[in-house]
């Protein structure tokens, strides 16, 4: 596992792979990161990450050395072995606000909620703390969030020519 | 997940939300303690929306144990360690 060090290090945290949309949109964020920049690295279950090296079999979007088992992730922002300039946590149920709200007290990261699936809304009205938010009541299309990723990154370009 | 689940533990809760969860524990423990998100207790780092409450009731620790796909368990382990932690951070 590599690990990251610079100003430009952006971390994906996915949640549980049960909605369709999550993989192809964390594609689609690595890449439109990578392009503006940044290293990114990505953490989830065992099964969101085998999802993402099936889709990416050569590795064009996600560096198969940027990829982190979930609780080898926090295990290493929690000890401070590790962090992150930006960090997206994909939350679609009560236990990705549960990561949400870990990664916000264990980093210091610029911190994203990227929030889909049915509740979107709710789950979203759920957090509490304060972080940026990309809300789109995406299951199986992608194109809700995709917008939403679009328009923001606009200000992710600028934070990493800046840095 | 972490070897926890490798250990000797009793599930009292499963599949609840985290903030029933963390009620449950405040109301049926009498010795409670409220920890960060990311404290360490057993071998794993809690996840959670702060605060975390953990409970102790003779030589056990009752504390909330998320995972992604299955929600929050609520979970009850010996750990004399673990008290002696928890007791002396108050």
């Amino acid at each position: 596992m590599k690990k990251a060090t610079n100003k430009k290090d952006a971390l994906l945290l996915l949640g549980c792979p049960e909605l369709p949309v999550q993989t192809s949109i964390a594609l689609y964020l690595a890449n439109r990161l990578t392009n503006a920049g940044m290293e990114v690295f990505i953490a989830g279950t065992d099964a969101a990450l085998e999802l993402l090296k099936v889709s990416d079999p050569d590795g064009h979007y996600v560096d198969v050395e940027k990829i982190i088992k979930l609780d080898k992730c926090i295990e290493s922002l929690a000890e401070k072995r590790m962090d992150f300039y930006l960090c997206s946590v994909f939350v679609h149920n009560d236990a990705g606000i549960a990561y949400l709200a870990t990664v916000h007290g264990i980093s210091k990261a610029k911190l994203f909620a990227i929030i889909f699936g049915s509740d979107a809304d709710s789950i979203s009205e759920q957090i509490e703390f304060k972080c940026g938010k990309l809300v789109a009541k995406a299951v199986h299309n992608p194109l809700p969030l995709k917008r939403k990723i679009d328009a923001t990154m606009k200000e992710v370009k600028r934070w990493a020519v800046s840095n | 997940m972490g070897c926890i689940e490798l250990m000797d533990y009793k599930i009292l809760l499963s599949n609840i939300s985290f903030k029933e969860g963390r009620e449950y524990i405040r109301r049926n423990f009498r010795e409670v303690y409220e920890v960060e998100p990311g404290y360490k207790l057993f071998d794993v780092y809690l996840i959670g929306v702060p605060p975390i409450q953990i409970a102790i009731e003779d030589e056990s620790v009752i504390f909330p144990y998320v995972k992604p796909c299955r929600g929050t368990f609520v979970l009850k382990m010996e750990g004399k360690e673990e008290i002696e932690l928890l007791r002396r951070s108050k």
